[in-house]
């Protein structure tokens, strides 16, 4: 991939090399879906509920939520079934921290992870 | 002897075809521009000029570069020396995961060197201005700019073939200029120089802020309280005698999140007045990975600044393998004189010399069945193997890891003695390569290293890898799934001390004193009997 631009609604929204989109403002529903399909993603109520997660998390933190406390989120939600990791994975393949991120339009989480 | 020391030539005889698709199969013959394409992101300009480079390439990049290359070839002896010094004997041709991973020859550590070593000799040797090609001397072009990008950005500055090279060659200090020399003529790295730039704005790699941490922190406590039962405190910016500066990732990322959880445990049972720095929230120095001392020096004076701040008497460090180079090597002489510090304890010192003294001083209590469903081998972290060391005798940051391991574990073995200790394998995703877009190299370089780990697997069953490195951890939990392992095959290595460990009052001790007494009590009994 190279930045470039999805489109949305007929719509212009800039992203960079890997596909992050470049002013978080621009985000929205459509958008998600669309990025998601780039992904490869199907979104389901379980991936909505993990973006929205991120989203509200990054509303008060502005950093995406360790894994272990998206884990936490979703197991209180929906219980131990989907409260784990590998259910994550399942939902999110590449990551959900790295993924699941750009999906909700937030950006990538740096560093050693 | 192990598949890595076998006679390149031999090697390569009746391979079958298919063997060129299996990830762990060596094509030692070299195959001329096979990792050309791969190539990380550049930097845009907001990520080059906070750490005080041009945003893009200056008009006088040719003169810029190579009054770089002058100034450098003053200030390090060592990188004079190294680009003098080598005869093309050959003995690290081969010694590279990179090159053993890509069969590119430009990624055999001698190879390598000279895409600098030509430049150098046209400008800075007599026979090189007089007879460049007879010396292999050659102009710096757009080109070769763009060829060092690509090299120098496929080594992870592991040091391997430097152990060797006759004459101690460090491929990695050239790596490092390179990568300075382009910085400077405004060609940089997307993933090291935005990292480095948040470290400076936020305290960390991961650009973690400080309300964020102390939720993640204030979880982990709840979390280890639902586990044992004990309140065990993971304080931040709170006076104390110790501070520990730790990867970002800890805070973070699976499996490292683990180790911390390890290292409260252990401060807590060793009754430790410790804390961890918002300010200084990153124990990781990345402009280490880029050869730069400014940037490398700013980031250091943090941890200065926070043991100033905090009062306190010492300063550990996590489980991070370049963190404890620039902290083991390099903290003294960035930010000392650490003369405020307690004198009785080395500056700074390393998490696992910490939780082996107090092994050593029966300050912990282990229930080492915790770990019996693992069978558990130790990855070197290239940085603590071959840049530093811990204890105070040489090969200490070898055995201290490994003598933890084995007080914590009851199967512990070894991976082949030519991919351990001083001879270990990188990851494949160090020195600054541990970025997504280089996947394909990530890939490609790790698996030599997982090649010796199947070994370990089909000899003795080994089925965990611990390790001391936040790099090493998230690599391997991203490749070893392509090798047939899980993402959570590899662990930190103060997990399994996390796991074992008996904190005074926690269920885990009660557990074991009924078992204890039912023992005790079975015993007596088939004593009457």
């Amino acid at each position: 991939m190279s930045a470039g631009y999805y489109e949305v609604n007929g719509k212009q929204v800039p992203h960079d090399e890997e596909g992050y989109i470049t002013n978080l403002s621009d985000w929205s529903k459509e958008l998600a879906e669309v990025i998601a399909k780039q992904e490869n993603i199907d979104m389901t109520d379980e991936h909505w509920e993990v973006v929205n997660f991120l989203r509200e998390y990054y509303d008060e933190y502005q950093i995406a939520p360790a894994i272990r406390v998206l884990v936490k989120a979703m197991k209180k939600k929906f219980g131990p079934e989907k409260g784990n990791n590998k259910y994550l994975y399942e939902l999110f393949p590449y990551g959900p921290a790295k993924q699941a991120c750009k999906i909700a339009g937030l950006p990538k989480p740096t560093g050693c992870v | 002897m192990s598949e890595l020391d076998k006679n390149p030539e031999a090697a390569t005889d009746d391979v079958p075809p298919e063997a060129q698709e299996d990830p762990l199969y060596f094509a030692w013959e070299p195959k001329e521009g096979a990792s050309a394409h791969i190539q990380s992101f550049k930097a845009a300009p907001e990520f080059q000029e906070p750490l005080g480079y041009p945003g893009e390439l200056v008009d006088n990049w040719k003169e810029v570069a190579l009054a770089k290359m002058e100034e450098l070839r003053g200030k390090f002896r060592s990188f004079r020396l190294f680009l003098d010094i080598c005869v093309k004997c050959g003995a690290c041709t081969d010694k590279c995961h990179y090159y053993m991973g890509t069969s590119d020859p430009k990624n055999m550590p001698v190879g390598r060197q000279d895409l600098l070593r030509s430049v150098y000799r046209r400008y800075f040797t007599l026979p090189g201005k007089w007879f460049p090609q007879l010396v292999g001397a050659r102009e710096l072009t757009e080109d070769v700019l763009e060829e060092w990008y690509t090299y120098y950005f496929q080594c992870s500055e592991c040091r391997r073939c430097s152990v060797y090279c006759p004459y101690g060659i460090d491929t990695a200090e050239i790596t490092m200029a390179a990568r300075e020399i382009l910085d400077s003529v405004g060609i940089g790295m997307k993933y090291t120089n935005e990292i480095i730039g948040k470290v400076f704005k936020v305290g960390n790699n991961l650009g973690l802020p400080k309300p964020a941490l102390q939720s993640t922190l204030e979880d982990l406590e709840d979390e280890i309280e639902e586990d044992t039962g004990v309140r065990v405190r993971l304080p931040l910016d709170e006076p104390a005698d110790i501070l520990l500066v730790t990867p970002s990732a800890d805070f973070f990322a699976e499996p490292h999140i683990d180790g911390l959880i390890g290292y409260a445990k252990v401060f807590h049972a060793t009754g430790a007045k410790w804390t961890l720095s918002s300010y200084a929230s990153e124990a990781a120095n990345f402009a280490m990975f880029i050869g730069s001392y400014e940037n490398m020096r700013r980031i250091a004076l943090r941890i200065r600044k926070a043991a100033i701040d905090l009062g306190v008497k010492r300063i550990i460090i996590g489980e991070c393998g370049h963190a404890w180079r620039a902290a083991y090597q390099f903290l003294n002489t960035l930010a000392g004189p650490f003369d405020f510090l307690d004198p009785n304890y080395p500056v700074p010192q390393h998490i696992c010399e910490y939780t082996w003294e107090a092994i050593q001083k029966g300050l912990l209590k282990f229930d080492k069945s915790q770990n019996d469903h693992l069978k558990v081998t130790f990855h070197d972290s290239c940085n603590v193997a071959r840049a530093s060391r811990m204890g105070d005798y040489p090969g200490g940051q070898f055995e201290i890891p490994r003598n933890i391991i084995k007080a914590v574990c009851n199967h512990f073995y070894e991976m082949p003695e030519d991919t351990i200790k001083e001879a270990t394998l990188c990851c494949g995703g160090g020195g600054g390569l541990l970025t997504d877009d280089l996947m394909e190299l990530r890939k490609k370089g790790g698996s030599p290293r997982m090649k010796a780990l199947k070994q370990a697997t089909e000899e003795y069953g080994v089925n965990k890898m611990a390790a001391i490195c936040a790099i090493c951890k998230t690599q391997f939990s991203k490749i070893m799934p392509m090798f047939g392992y899980g993402m959570d095959d590899i662990m930190s290595l103060h997990q399994l001390v996390s796991n074992a460990i008996i904190l005074p009052g926690s269920e885990q001790e009660k557990e074991l004193m009924e078992a204890e007494a039912e023992n005790a009590g079975e015993n007596a009994g088939e004593g009457e009997a």
